[in-house]
């Protein structure tokens, strides 16, 4: 047939192997033929009986989740067994009937059980439908009780994730949900199938894949009703790893205590290594309650609430720092020599920039002040000369070297940066250069300086542990008895350079803040020992207080200052540095301060 | 171009009955495999498979307009854009269950790999018809084809899926060998292979390496593929000669068959159609790769035989090992059953392959 190009020989050739491979392509085909012949003629019979006896399921045996403890080992978060409540379309009799009975037996919505067994195919009858998860034990003695006259329902046991102290540091441990379609279709959870709950924030959802564990499974033979006959195989699942916070639940809880009916955040370090020693964030929200699935309208409600309950304010929480931010101030004004120690600066209340005078919080302003007197007196005046003498851009410089305006790169994730402006920056959001005006406000933290209640708990770590920035961990350790796949290790990422006597000046300063007579700082002392810190003020909307002064009764909340506290103890020997952020809880100094020192108390272990 | 009146008088009436028969035979079954699940997307999947047979015609008929000798000169172009296309798979390619096998783009998701079988025929076609002075390849004859196989075939597992990149190797080893290889080449290809194996093996990441444990040896994982295996294999036996009938085979409306719409539909026919069925089905497939072989032969220049021949090669390795792992002669690998298993890339790809086929049947008395 071939008319050109090729060789004749060539062409034989090709034919002859051509012709080779379709007798060995014919010779496949036939033995698979053959092999089908055997498969469904001659064992035939066999393999008919097997499918009219086949009820082989298979059946997924969930694993125990990890559990997750405080640093000394306390238990926070368990499985607990729970009973479940099931119904066997197949096996129910009468529908109504059936409802009927349901309804008087326990408070659910007969509805819903109806609409589920409409949409649940003939095919599938014999399956057991999930109708009420976790009954209470009232509920299941009367079920138990009637469970005879009642065929098609059953009752079930499993686990179920339990929180036992509610809302202790739920922002933290997170909570579960359903593992929904993008989840599953990511690879991300090999260990789950559609229908698990999986950890969806926080501990829970970051270590997720240790705590899961893996499911094991079982060969199940089941008769036509989908009744049970024998286990064929097991597969054990793997229980999941167990997880040690660096949290400790004691002070935690008196963290949260003090946070009640209260917005703001409070954040407790070890200064030497970044172990979080509590992490609370107010208002929180219940992990248990998202277990059983949490009905839509109430999610929207907790997602749009002007409260945000679900927001971790201690990580996520932008605020000004109002004249905690003074440390960072003292900071740059010493090592670039715009502050000497011995300088006696005026505060005569006022300080005046072109027509606009700027306020220091005292009135009739501090008199001469030195730069230990500015930090412990907390004078404005001072600082906003000294912020002058920088200009913006050497203070954000000093303040990014803080660890501000950028994640601390704590292990949950889920931060906020925070912002520490430049006139480069503002060129370019705003489209306009830089005012003097607001290198001034800056120089208080106010202006467009915001941070972190993290942040700044971290900043004062550094002043005190010799200018070290650590990553904040909130993990101990994850294993079990036979495996041990993480301890905790610190982890450096950042220092300050700065002079060490500089650090010393400052370090006496805070001291002095908190120990000094005049001192603003004077409620977070404690006799025996030498707490540092800071007090804030940060004002929130500063024009609002202008038309409404603080006298006028009428004075909504929302326009009361943020009050901040950051401190550190012992200072000689830090074993624990903290920063309590009140929003709109007024002065610094009132609001804040008494619970940075009942929270040193109680962890130094001082009674008083 | 001209369009050949002659064309029309040979257009392969037989090939395209075949397929016809073949689609009608498979969008039945696919009906039957998707009717327990029809409330859960089950209608959706019948549809789209009904859906991509009639694309898959029309690029079947797209690719008969051209004379195919106009790919031989293209070749090189399209095995690039294709290799591109595979890379930015792994860049920017969807992920479902664990692999990046899906391109999304103006809305279109399709699997690269699949189309990537026909260009890998197309290349290795225009380089033997190229070099057809060789009557026997010894090894340093190869390194240029080989180069060509190896880069699409890593891209693919990198995936991962490993399915189609046995595929490949699998039409491209059918291809080389059609070409006849001297036999101490083909001892120390076959050497290498085994050597090399190791270090593939550890180059490959945790689960990837499941995978290939499980193809080995289905045993080790009772509950996952053995579990497979086994109700395959009662779907199938217990269909006897005549099949329990259309929607009343057990095994596949009680969902006891796995992927029963895809890797495994022909379980599905063996069941409800019985031995009369699976075996009709068979004879259909052998009668189409016939067929190609005959086109093969009738074609009238190497790069036609070769492209004829690597294009029966997909459907002939894919039905056997499809079907061998349904009768559970081989472990459960996803490679599905062409034209029978649901999935769009699948069925445009090998459909466009029988378009080339018809393009070179219908040429074959034609001079240049």
């Amino acid at each position: 047939m071939r008319t050109s190009g090729l060789d004749p020989v060539l062409v034989e050739i090709l034919n002859r192997r051509l012709r080779i491979v379709s007798i060995l392509i014919f010779v496949i085909i036939s033995a698979l033929i053959i092999r089908l012949w055997f498969l469904q003629i001659v064992n035939g019979p066999l393999y008919r009986t097997q499918s009219e006896n086949n009820r082989i399921h298979l059946q997924k045996i969930t694993p125990f989740r990890g559990m997750i403890t405080d640093r000394k080992g306390e238990l926070l978060v368990d499985n607990r067994p729970s009973f479940d409540l099931y119904i066997i379309p197949e096996d129910i009799q009468d529908r109504n009937q059936f409802l009927a009975g349901l309804k008087f037996l326990i408070d659910i919505d007969t509805e819903q059980v109806s609409d589920k067994l409409d949409k649940t195919s003939n095919l599938y009858s014999f399956r057991s439908i999930l109708i009420k998860k976790d009954i209470t034990r009232d509920e299941l003695a009367v079920i138990e009780t009637h469970l005879f006259n009642m065929p098609g329902l059953s009752v079930q046991p499993s686990l179920q994730r339990s929180y036992l102290f509610g809302n202790l540091a739920s922002h933290v441990i997170g909570y579960l949900g359903e593992i929904n379609e993008n989840e599953l279709k990511s690879g991300k959870y090999p260990n789950n199938d559609a229908g698990d709950l999986i950890g969806k924030s926080g501990v829970e959802g970051k270590w997720h894949n240790y705590l899961n564990g893996i499911a094991g499974g079982k060969q199940v033979e089941v008769d036509a009703a989908g009744r049970k006959l024998q286990d064929l195989s097991i597969k054990p699942p793997v229980p999941g790893m167990n997880i040690i916070l660096t949290i400790d639940k004691d002070l935690q809880s008196l963290a949260e205590e003090n946070l009640k009916d209260k917005k703001g955040a409070i954040v407790a370090l070890n200064p030497n290594n970044g172990e979080i020693l509590a992490m609370a964030s107010s208002p929180a929200i219940d992990p248990n309650m998202f277990i059983g699935g949490i009905h839509k309208t109430e999610w929207e409600k907790m997602i749009s609430s002007s409260d945000s309950p679900l927001q971790n304010r201690a990580i996520s929480g932008q605020y000004p720092p109002g004249s905690s931010f003074k440390i960072v101030m003292a900071l740059a004004g010493l090592e670039e020599g715009a502050i000497d120690p011995d300088e006696l600066i005026t505060c005569p209340g006022t300080y005046t920039l072109g027509n606009h005078a700027y306020q220091c919080w005292k009135e009739g302003g501090h008199g001469n002040v030195n730069f230990q007197r500015a930090i412990t007196e907390s004078c404005d005046i001072y600082f906003y000369k000294i912020g002058i003498r920088l200009g913006i851009d050497k203070i954000a410089h000093y303040a990014k070297m803080c660890g501000l305006g950028q994640k601390t790169g704590f292990e949950l994730g889920n931060e906020a940066e925070g912002l520490i402006p430049t006139s480069e920056w503002k060129l370019k959001r705003f489209g306009v250069p830089w005012q003097l005006g607001e290198t001034v406000s800056s120089s208080i933290g106010q202006s467009y300086v915001l941070t972190t209640p993290l942040q700044m708990a971290r900043l004062i770590s550094a002043v005190f542990n010799g200018g070290k920035l650590y990553q904040p961990k909130i993990v101990m350790y994850i294993g079990n008895e036979s495996d041990d796949v993480y301890r905790f290790e610190p982890t450096l990422i950042g220092e300050l350079s700065v002079r060490r006597e500089n650090l010393e000046l400052l370090k006496k300063a805070l001291i002095s803040v908190v120990n000094d007579p005049q001192g603003t700082g004077g409620r977070a002392k404690i006799q025996g020992i030498k707490v540092a810190g800071k007090t804030g003020t940060a004002q929130v909307v500063a024009l609002e207080k202008i038309k409404n002064p603080r006298s006028d009764d009428e004075v909504s909340d929302a326009f009361e200052d943020h009050a901040w506290f950051v401190a550190i103890a012992p200072a000689e020997n830090p074993q624990i540095a903290l920063a309590v952020l009140i929003e709109h809880g007024g002065h610094g100094s009132g609001a804040a301060a008494p619970i940075a020192r009942d929270l040193i108390k109680k962890y130094l272990n001082i009674d008083q | 171009m001209m369009f050949d009146r002659r064309l029309l008088q040979n257009f392969d009436w037989i090939l395209l009955l075949i397929l016809i028969l073949i689609g009608a035979i498979s969008t039945i079954n696919l009906y039957s495999a998707t009717f327990p699940i029809r409330d859960a997307g089950g209608s959706q999947i019948f549809f789209k498979h009904i859906y991509w047979f009639l694309i898959g015609f029309a690029f079947l008929l797209l690719m008969t307009t051209f004379d195919y000798h106009f790919l031989e000169r293209l070749a090189y172009p399209i095995y690039f854009f294709s290799i591109g296309l595979l890379v930015l798979v792994l860049a920017l390619g969807e992920i479902y269950s664990g692999s990046q096998r899906w391109l999304s783009i103006w809305g279109i998701t399709f699997q690269p790999s699949e189309f990537f079988k026909i260009t890998l025929i197309i290349v290795l076609a225009a380089y033997f018809a190229d070099h057809g002075e060789y009557t026997e390849y010894r090894l340093r004859d190869l390194w240029r084809p080989f180069l060509l196989i190896i880069v699409p075939f890593l891209l693919i597992v990198k995936q991962p899926d490993l399915g189609t990149a046995l595929i490949l190797i699998f039409i491209s080893f059918s291809i080389i060998l059609f070409m006849k290889v001297n036999w101490k080449s083909l001892l120390i290809l076959i050497m290498i292979s085994l050597l090399s194996a190791p270090f593939i093996w550890f180059s490959l990441k945790d689960y990837q390496q499941k995978r290939i444990l499980s193809f080995m040896s289905p045993g080790s994982d009772p509950l996952g593929s053995g579990y497979h295996i086994i109700q395959s294999k009662i779907a199938i036996g217990s269909g006897l000669l005549w099949g329990k009938g259309f929607l009343k085979g057990t095994q596949t409306q009680l969902h006891f068959l796995p992927e029963q719409h895809s890797d495994f539909a022909f379980s599905v026919i063996a069941e409800e159609w019985g031995f009369a069925g699976s075996t009709f089905l068979l004879i259909l497939y052998l009668l189409l790769i016939l067929w190609g072989i005959n086109i093969a032969k009738n074609s009238k220049d190497m790069f036609g035989t070769i492209l004829a021949l690597g294009i029966v090669s997909i459907v002939f390795w894919q039905l056997v090992i499809n079907v061998s792992m349904a009768i559970g002669l081989l472990p459960v690998v996803g490679i599905p059953l062409v034209f029978f298993s649901s999935g769009g890339s699948s069925i445009i790809s090998t459909m466009a392959g029988m378009g080339l086929l018809m393009n070179i049947s219908m040429r074959r008395f034609m001079f240049q």
